[in-house]
């Protein structure tokens, strides 16, 4: 697709979607959504990428490799966190136990790990959605 | 609010039924947006924004694209 205006209006447009997922992952302990939504909205801004400048662009931003390492390093930094609870209080993903620092309520520092597990959510499903768009649309 | 809620739900049973019916996979997918579109609202009326905001991202942007580019590697018209 070689078009300006679809070109020049994803340049506008990709900043702000990306802000906007980093902005649902690091409220997910918040508001509605969390690491699901906000990994969905930045995989969706980055197949729009894929659409208006084509799939070879895209690659020399964020190639296979790059994609791959995202994606096995947001499930083990998940197993990390988990395993972290269970060494200080023997429960898998024990949050208050384990002694993570609670912070005040309603603001963004708080409840515990879960924005930490919510970040590695946030960057798998981003990954996976990437890589899932480009090996359907690749050439063979 | 109640009558909202039953042109919305009149209109998902439309758009589902003409999924089905539509040979052109093009036009299907396009219904199949819109159909992800008004459950998005649904969800919000029903008081699940999470799930609406998911719906919205998953069902009506990156389901309509993976489709899309499903169609572009094989035929355009149901047999």
């Amino acid at each position: 697709m070689d078009d300006l205006i679809v070109k020049t209006v994803t340049k506008l447009i990709i900043p702000f979607i990306q802000l906007y997922g980093i902005f649902v992952i690091l409220h997910g302990h918040l508001s509605p959504g969390g690491g699901f939504a906000g990994g969905a909205i930045i995989g969706a801004s980055f197949i729009l990428l894929t659409l208006a400048f084509g799939i070879e662009y895209t690659k020399s931003i964020l190639s296979a490799k790059v994609t791959e390492r995202v994606e096995i390093g947001g499930v083990i930094w998940y197993i990390f966190i988990g395993l972290i609870g269970i060494a200080i209080s023997g429960v898998f993903l024990g949050n208050r136990v384990a002694g993570f620092p609670m912070g005040t309520f309603g603001s963004v520092i708080s409840g515990g790990m879960i924005s930490l597990i919510t970040i590695g959510i946030g960057l798998k499903v981003a990954s996976t959605m990437i890589s899932l768009f480009h090996h359907i649309i690749e050439e063979d | 609010m109640r009558y909202l809620n039953l042109i919305l739900i009149l209109f998902l049973i439309a758009c589902a039924i003409a999924v089905e019916r539509t040979k052109d996979l093009v036009s299907a997918i396009v219904i199949f947006a819109s159909y992800s579109l008004v459950m998005a609202i649904l969800w919000l009326i029903l008081r699940a924004p999470d799930i609406a905001m998911t719906e919205a991202a998953i069902g009506a942007g990156v389901t309509t694209v993976l489709f899309i580019g499903v169609i572009s590697r094989t035929r355009r018209m149901e047999k």
